[in-house]
């Protein structure tokens, strides 16, 4: 019987079949489930959690170099990070075959842009294959790996959400070693080393290597030509294939499996057995320019399919037939309904760090994580978010621009995860060029957002082996930190953390502030629950004067009750505060948040 | 198209932390024990920090999409109300629906802000009359002894749908997805989703 699997799974299960001796990756989302995958399931492949998505790719291009198959895994954004080795791996080649996997995700389910990533292929001439359903993402996997060490190059692996995070069947196989013998070769130097003399030749064996991939696209099973109407075809990959054989089953359709290079002599068969030909891609014209640079006359592309967000059936149907989708009646507006945006959640040590920064007035130089949800009102207390690491080197840049009349404005603020991922280089920047920002780390234990995977702080590797831990106060003095500008807080005290935040930021000296004890609520290893004096706290109908003002810190346990009454001692009062007790895990900021003392330990 | 080889399409909806993704992931053991290609396809990524969860799932004799047409969810089961409203325009005329009784407030709800809607069985049942069920998930699971399984109580419910299913495969998803020590308490639960309906 066929196996149910995530996109996911079904690469890590190809790579296994695939012989991959070495994984690495940085967690992302759509791509955290690849490596955790590996690591929990194939015990022949060395897996590992990087710092970032650069270091992943070394690691397992070392692995290629010394002849293993090896795998790195990431999000579309985490190829931008590791762009720099991609770029100059794709002139050394490989020895044993190398897959990078690119995750995109169109419709920005959870990043911070939306790219195609279909364009490093061209940029940096190395093949792409893009999968459609799971059994092809077990499937291309292993046609990567032959394609890599065929032609001595980098293969990438393209999916988006809907193929990562889709479940479908599959027909899984064994597992084959890989044939290619391990060892390093100094003589092979001229073909690692890229230096001008070495580049020039390499970069004549790219293009020489691409004029065969050219060829092979040609033949290679990846693509194929389903001929059914010779009046209308679609050329797609991968989702956009998905959902317009779903709509138009009766066309022809060219399916490219590979996406760079292009099959030239297919696209030209298709061209002349199907009179009128629509390129349907999700996000860039990337095949359609291609095709009409080639000189072909394309009936629609992307002058009636959005270039932006996600493709759907729907979407698809409309733009072909060129009418709108029928949609049924309309019973409910949907527009209407409160929505239910992710929240930190109860008892979060997230919570009251940002209400402190609130109330101590700093602008926030804000990173990727958890914490970003503190922009949402009514916390409102993070101020940018553009990519991982960002803060640190925006607030110190703002900092110097607006002078020591701003001091003690400015803070950056990102997660333990991120800090290691590219947060301590700008740290050392700004001790090193006589910075005066304030850099908060915080630290709660494990990479939170994208669903708890081990990092070098948390003592722990990707299969829960116990390992090296990073000390953050020594991160600190090492790059230039003063030590008596390194402090720890306990963020659950909201009074201290301010009054610590605002030394730090009026000092004219760069700062680091660390968070202490205080792990992410839903680590359950670390019992975060302990520190709590109390598991939970209830409003006092005699004194709760209906202030709203424990509502300001977003606690997903406190709510509004309307309803007209008074406190014991008279006050008038249009409704109360009222603790949910199955969610109140007893953190206590709501408690120091109420200046009439209406917040009181409960019994569970 | 012979009606056997049409695709039918499945909407679960409900909020973080409620099972949801189990109960898809049971649903997909079951049609693939039942011989059918199955797709099904969720968002990741922030379900756990309280927001909502949607999963698309697919079954037939073969099928490309792993997302559902709009309009066209032949099968809606909700864990939660709210959850559920918002995706009434999704189903067919004809669909048929399972809600479960549960309210989780959103943060609009929770400030004061907005109201959390009313009458949502009746504002179903306006629309599709006889074919909208209503289970309280939590109070059956709480009769259990563990509010944890109201994801499978909601799956036992739903199973009266496929009549031709047979049952013994929902039984072995259940075994296969749960850990052992789970297994007498889910199988009580889906048998008392099933007679809930």
């Amino acid at each position: 019987m066929k196996e149910i699997m995530q996109g996911n799974a079904a690469i890590a299960r190809g790579a296994w079949e695939a012989g991959v001796r070495v994984a690495a990756a940085y967690p992302g989302t759509p791509s955290s489930e690849i490596l955790k995958d590996v690591a929990d399931n194939y015990p022949e492949i060395y897996a590992e959690w990087s710092p970032n998505e650069m270091i992943a790719v070394q690691v397992a291009s070392g692995a290629a170099v010394a002849g293993a198959r090896a795998m790195a895994s990431m999000k579309h954004v985490g190829m931008n990070v590791a762009a720099d080795a991609v770029m100059t791996l794709a002139y050394t080649g490989i020895k044993g075959g190398f897959m990078i996997v690119v995750a995109d995700d169109p419709n920005v389910h959870s990043s911070q842009n939306e790219q195609d990533s279909r364009n490093w292929a061209r940029f940096g001439k190395v093949p792409m294959l893009e999968p459609g359903d799971a059994q092809e993402c077990l499937d291309f996997t292993k046609a990567a790996y032959d394609i890599s060490e065929k032609f001595d190059t980098p293969v990438f692996l393209r999916t988006v959400t809907r193929i990562a995070h889709a479940d479908s069947l599959v027909q899984t196989g064994k597992r084959v070693e890989s044939k290619m013998p391990l060892g390093l070769d100094p003589k092979e130097a001229p073909k690692y080393v890229m230096v001008p003399a070495h580049v020039r030749p390499r970069r004549k064996a790219v293009e020489e290597r691409m004029k065969k991939l050219e060829a092979f696209a040609d033949k290679t099973k990846l693509n194929k030509m389903e001929i059914n109407s010779k009046t209308y075809g679609i050329i797609a990959s991968g989702s956009a294939y998905m959902y317009a054989k779903e709509v138009f089953p009766e066309y022809s359709f060219l399916k490219l499996g590979m996406v760079w290079p292009l099959p030239k002599k297919m696209i030209d068969t298709f061209f002349k057995t199907v009179k009128k030909v629509y390129i349907i891609e999700e996000l860039d014209p990337f095949f359609e320019t291609e095709i009409r640079a080639m000189g072909y006359k394309v009936f629609h592309g992307k002058d009636i399919i959005p270039n932006m967000y996600e493709l759907s059936p729907e979407i698809v149907e409309a733009a072909v037939k060129g009418k709108a989708y029928k949609a049924p009646k309309l019973r409910v507006k949907p527009e209407d309904l409160p929505r239910r945006p992710p929240n930190l959640c109860a008892g979060c040590s997230h919570r009251p760090l940002f209400y402190a920064l609130k109330k101590a007035g700093a602008f926030v130089f804000g990173d990727i994580g958890c914490y970003t949800l503190a922009v949402a009102p009514p916390i409102s207390a993070l101020h940018t978010t553009i990519c991982m690491g960002a803060g640190g080197g925006m607030a110190h840049g703002a900092s110097k621009a607006m002078g020591k009349d701003f001091l003690g404005k400015v803070v950056a603020v990102l997660g333990d995860s991120t800090f290691l991922h590219s947060g301590v280089l700008p740290l050392m920047n700004a001790a090193y060029n006589k910075g005066n920002t304030t850099t908060i780390v915080l630290d709660n234990r494990i990479t939170g957002m994208t669903g708890h995977q081990e990092h070098a702080g948390t003592g722990f590797t990707v299969r829960g082996e116990v390992a090296n831990q990073v000390d953050y106060k020594e991160i600190g003095k090492a790059v230039g930190i003063k030590e008596a500008n390194i402090r720890y807080v306990d963020p659950y005290n909201i009074k201290e953390t301010m009054e610590v935040v605002k030394e730090e930021m009026n000092k004219d000296e760069a700062s680091l502030i660390l968070c202490k004890d205080s792990p992410c609520m839903l680590l359950r290893r670390a019992n975060p629950l302990k520190k709590f004096k109390n598991p939970l706290y209830a409003v006092n109908m005699d004194k709760c004067r209906g202030c709203k003002m424990c509502l300001e810190i977003n606690c997903p346990a406190i709510s509004w009750k309307e309803g007209a009454g008074q406190t014991a001692d008279g006050q008038k009062r249009k409704g109360t505060a009222y603790i949910n007790p199955d969610q109140c895990v007893g953190c206590e900021v709501c408690v120091q948040v109420c200046k009439f003392d209406a917040i009181e330990p409960a019994k569970k | 198209m012979k009606k056997d080889e049409k695709t039918t399409n499945i909407f679960l909806s409900g909020v973080g932390g409620q099972g949801a993704i189990l109960a898809s992931n049971i649903l997909g053991e079951v049609f693939i024990r039942a011989g059918y290609d199955v797709k099904k396809a969720e968002v990741h990524g922030m379900a756990q920090r309280g927001g909502d969860v949607t999963t698309h799932f697919r079954y037939g004799k073969k099928v490309y999409s792993p997302i559902i047409k709009y309009g066209d969810v032949d099968f809606l089961l909700s864990f939660e109300l709210l959850e559920a409203l918002r995706y009434i325009n999704w189903v067919k005329p004809d669909g048929k629906i399972v809600i479960n009784t549960q309210e989780i407030l959103p943060p609009s709800v929770s400030l004061g802000m907005m109201q959390y809607p009313q009458g949502v069985p009746e504002t179903f049942k306006k629309f599709f009359k006889e074919n909208v069920h209503v289970v309280d998930g939590l109070g059956i699971a709480k009769q259990l002894g563990n509010l944890q399984a109201q994801n499978v109580v909601l799956v036992g419910a739903f199973s009266n749908f496929f009549p031709k299913i047979k049952e013994s495969f929902f039984i072995d998803a259940i075994k296969k997805l749960l850990a052992p020590k789970l297994h007498d308490l889910n199988i009580k639960a889906f048998e008392a989703g099933k007679k809930a309906l």
